[in-house]
């Protein structure tokens, strides 16, 4: 899996990140429920080609290194999520959509 | 690519649809650019159709009984499952999560359905309908009662939605009353379901 202690702009893993709120209007590979969202790095893979460049004819460069981010399940759906308060959610998001939280 | 090639698997008086159409115009396309080989689409296709979750079933059963194969596939699935024979796609990695009695993991992918392909080959119908894909993350554990999987109370559930360049593999908790059985008898107890975490691994 190539996990990696150190993310290329110092994202670690047990990192606790915000997900950037963004929508930009090209292919992106960050689930909407997510963005906003405040989660643990597990760990940390890649680097891999940017598909945000890929999609639309660019060369994937530079490469970005994927998080493994965990979030909890009341923290994406607050009263929606009816089932169990310990529940989480593991999803990769690429480092450049993460901000490490109180920076 | 010239225009009197004739693809072996169609036949000109069968009228195309316009999708099927579009595929062959834009294969046509990567191949005269020189990003594809003239074959390539198709021995992916023959890769992935060889593949079938009696595959998946034997890395699982090598892990469950050798324990350094077991911990060499939690931290380096791509050199483990080469170890077996397993070769993935260039363009994605894979990692395995353990199921214990104490977290039960379930893998989908909300985006679209990517799916470890080389260990299970082609991904079933419903893990690709909208149902699935926006039910497993909002509600996992009443999709996991509708395949018939209850869970320990003290079992937390931890969704992996895979978004991105790594494809994920559940490793089943191995059932009771397995002790004296082989590698290849434990293989038989492992299904499709189990490595996709919506089931556990047959009971002997």
């Amino acid at each position: 899996m190539g996990i990696s202690a150190e993310a290329g702009h110092g994202l670690r893993v047990g990192d606790v990140v915000v997900v950037r709120n963004a929508t930009p209007a090209h292919h992106h590979r960050t689930p909407w429920f997510v963005k906003g969202k405040t989660g643990r790095i597990a760990s940390i893979s890649g680097p891999f080609l940017d598909p945000e460049s890929r999609a639309h004819g660019g060369d994937g460069l530079p490469k970005r290194r994927l998080c493994a981010v965990e979030f909890r399940q009341v923290d994406l759906w607050g009263e929606g999520y009816r089932e169990n308060n310990r529940d989480s959610l593991l999803t990769d998001i690429y480092e450049h959509w993460l901000e490490r939280l109180g920076q | 690519m010239s225009d009197d090639h004739s693809h072996p698997d169609l036949k000109h008086h069968v009228p195309l649809s316009e999708r099927a159409k579009r595929a062959i115009a834009i294969h046509r396309l990567l191949v005269a650019k020189g990003i594809i080989g003239p074959a390539e689409v198709e021995s992916v296709i023959d890769q992935v159709r060889t593949r079938s979750p009696a595959d998946g079933a034997k890395v699982v059963a090598r892990a469950w009984t050798d324990p350094a194969y077991k911990g060499r596939l939690l931290s380096d699935s791509r050199s483990a499952v080469l170890e077996l024979g397993y070769r993935l796609s260039r363009d994605a990695d894979l990692a395995v999560v353990e199921n214990t009695a104490g977290v039960h993991h379930l893998v989908v992918c909300t985006l679209c359905s990517c799916y470890p392909t080389a260990l299970l080959g082609p991904p079933p119908d419903w893990y690709k309908s909208f149902a699935y894909r926006q039910r497993a993350v909002v509600e996992p554990r009443a999709v996991l009662r509708e395949f018939g999987t209850e869970l320990d109370e003290c079992a937390r559930v931890r969704v992996v939605d895979s978004t991105a360049d790594l494809r994920y593999l559940v490793l089943p908790r191995r059932p009771g009353g397995t002790d004296g059985m082989s590698e290849v008898e434990l293989a038989g107890l492992v299904t499709r379901d189990s490595m996709v975490g919506v089931g556990e691994a047959k009971t002997p």
